[in-house]
């Protein structure tokens, strides 16, 4: 049931059939994150892929850096209820992290430096709907957005595409992550606004 | 909306009285959808200022310039009217209560909100933990809570309250106006990372940014740092 609110006529701000429910447009990239910003130094970096307990391949960032990138063009999508629209990125695709690896997991646990962690469906980092980005705007990627690397998975809200990513971890169970185990959504559709568990 | 009052020249408070409110924990947020004749709705999120009372739950609002929920809800909403909301929501950022542990509070502008309503929290159920409040104001007017603050820390186990000017300070004020520095969060044993308190640091992302670095500098673990940040606009 919707409830007309007396007075509120809305400034009704420019949109964008690209624009899911509920978000409206900012060109800001504002932050959300649960903690301090890590510190992370490239010398220091790796990233690495795991099945079960076993490590199956793992980058430095020299090794990283050689991989194949694509430039990305994508609309990001923040729970908070801010989208921006042709945003601009360069990494490497999972696909290309993920070539040629057998597995039987069907989720996977993205982990980060600092702690963070978030689950999504295997099936959705594949198939070029998902990154590690290392540039944003043709600039490194700053610590507060993720740097040195994060993962990018725009059809999701943005807290699956994980900051400061260090593992992902193939899993059978989609066990939750951070802010799923705090009350948001284990799948996170923008189009259908699944913010918070139960939506 | 049974009440609104104003906090600053740009914050109001109102108290919205809920059907079925359960209680929330303090530092949550409601959502609070505005819907027009045609549709066309707004939401944004708003934290909790207040343990519920009787039903009644407080929430604080800066008017944001070109900011078009609150706005409306500074300016035009008044007593009697209807407001969707949805909540409480947000279980991260919260204090829990029986925690034993020192809690230090760092907020910037109307970051203060949520991490008031932890300090009314520990007031109203009489509780003595040592909690300590850094805000970080532009001048003594941008002082929301000010006089309940000052009062509060001036009773008997009641919170230690600093602010810090970074534009205009009063005429007795020893520390220059300034952005927050590592000192201004180091000036009381319960306080230092030895101690282990619980950090709530709440602001615009510049500051949030700032402040959890100069507290990871002092020796806090970043496990003990809890952030919430409002950015963009």
């Amino acid at each position: 049931m919707v409830h007309v609110t007396r007075g509120f006529t809305g400034r009704h701000p420019a949109t964008d059939d690209r624009l899911p429910p509920g978000q409206y447009l900012t060109d800001d990239f504002p932050v959300l994150s649960a903690g301090p910003t890590p510190a992370i130094r490239r010398d220091e970096w790796t990233f690495s892929v795991t099945d079960g307990d076993q490590a199956l391949r793992s980058w430095t960032w020299d090794e990283f850096m050689a991989l194949p990138s694509e430039d990305i063009t994508v609309d990001i999508h923040c729970v908070t209820r801010w989208s921006r629209l042709d945003t601009t990125w360069r990494g490497v695709a999972i696909d290309d992290l993920l070539a040629d690896v057998d597995t039987a997991a069907e989720y996977v646990l993205a982990r980060s430096y600092g702690g963070y962690t978030t689950n999504l469906p295997l099936e959705d980092l594949l198939d070029g709907k998902a990154w590690i980005a290392y540039e944003h705007d043709g600039e490194d990627l700053p610590a507060e957005h993720g740097g040195p690397a994060r993962l990018l998975v725009p059809h999701l809200y943005l807290w699956k595409s994980a900051k400061w990513i260090k593992s992902l971890d193939l899993v059978e169970d989609d066990d939750p992550g951070f802010w799923e185990s705090l009350g948001y959504h284990d799948y996170g559709d923008p189009w259908r606004e699944q913010r918070y568990q139960g939506d | 909306m049974t009440g609104s009052r104003l906090e600053t020249a740009t914050a109001h408070t109102l108290s919205l009285r809920v059907d079925e409110w359960n209680g929330h924990l303090p530092g949550q947020h409601i959502d609070v959808r505005l819907t027009a004749p045609d549709g066309y709705q707004a939401v944004r999120s708003y934290s909790l200022a207040a343990p519920a009372d009787d039903g009644v739950i407080e929430i604080t609002v800066q008017r944001l310039p070109g900011g078009e929920v609150s706005a409306f809800l500074t300016d035009i909403a008044m007593i009697g009217d209807q407001l969707e909301i949805r909540g409480p929501l947000g279980n991260w950022f919260v204090w829990d209560q029986d925690d034993p542990s020192p809690v230090l509070l760092v907020a910037g502008g109307s970051g203060v909100v949520p991490l008031m309503s932890m300090i009314r929290a520990r007031d109203r159920a009489d509780i003595q933990t040592p909690l300590r409040l850094v805000h970080s104001v532009r001048t003594p007017q941008d002082r929301i809570y000010g006089d309940e603050l000052t009062r509060l820390a001036a009773q008997a186990g009641g919170p230690s309250v600093t602010w810090l000017y970074t534009r205009t300070a009063p005429t007795t004020e020893t520390r220059p106006p300034g952005r927050l520095r590592p000192s201004d969060l180091d000036d009381g044993s319960n306080w230092t990372s030895g101690a282990t308190p619980i950090c709530f640091v709440c602001g615009p992302t510049g500051f949030v940014e700032e402040a959890a670095n100069h507290l990871l500098a002092a020796g806090h673990h970043a496990d003990r740092i809890r952030t919430e940040r409002f950015g963009g606009r």
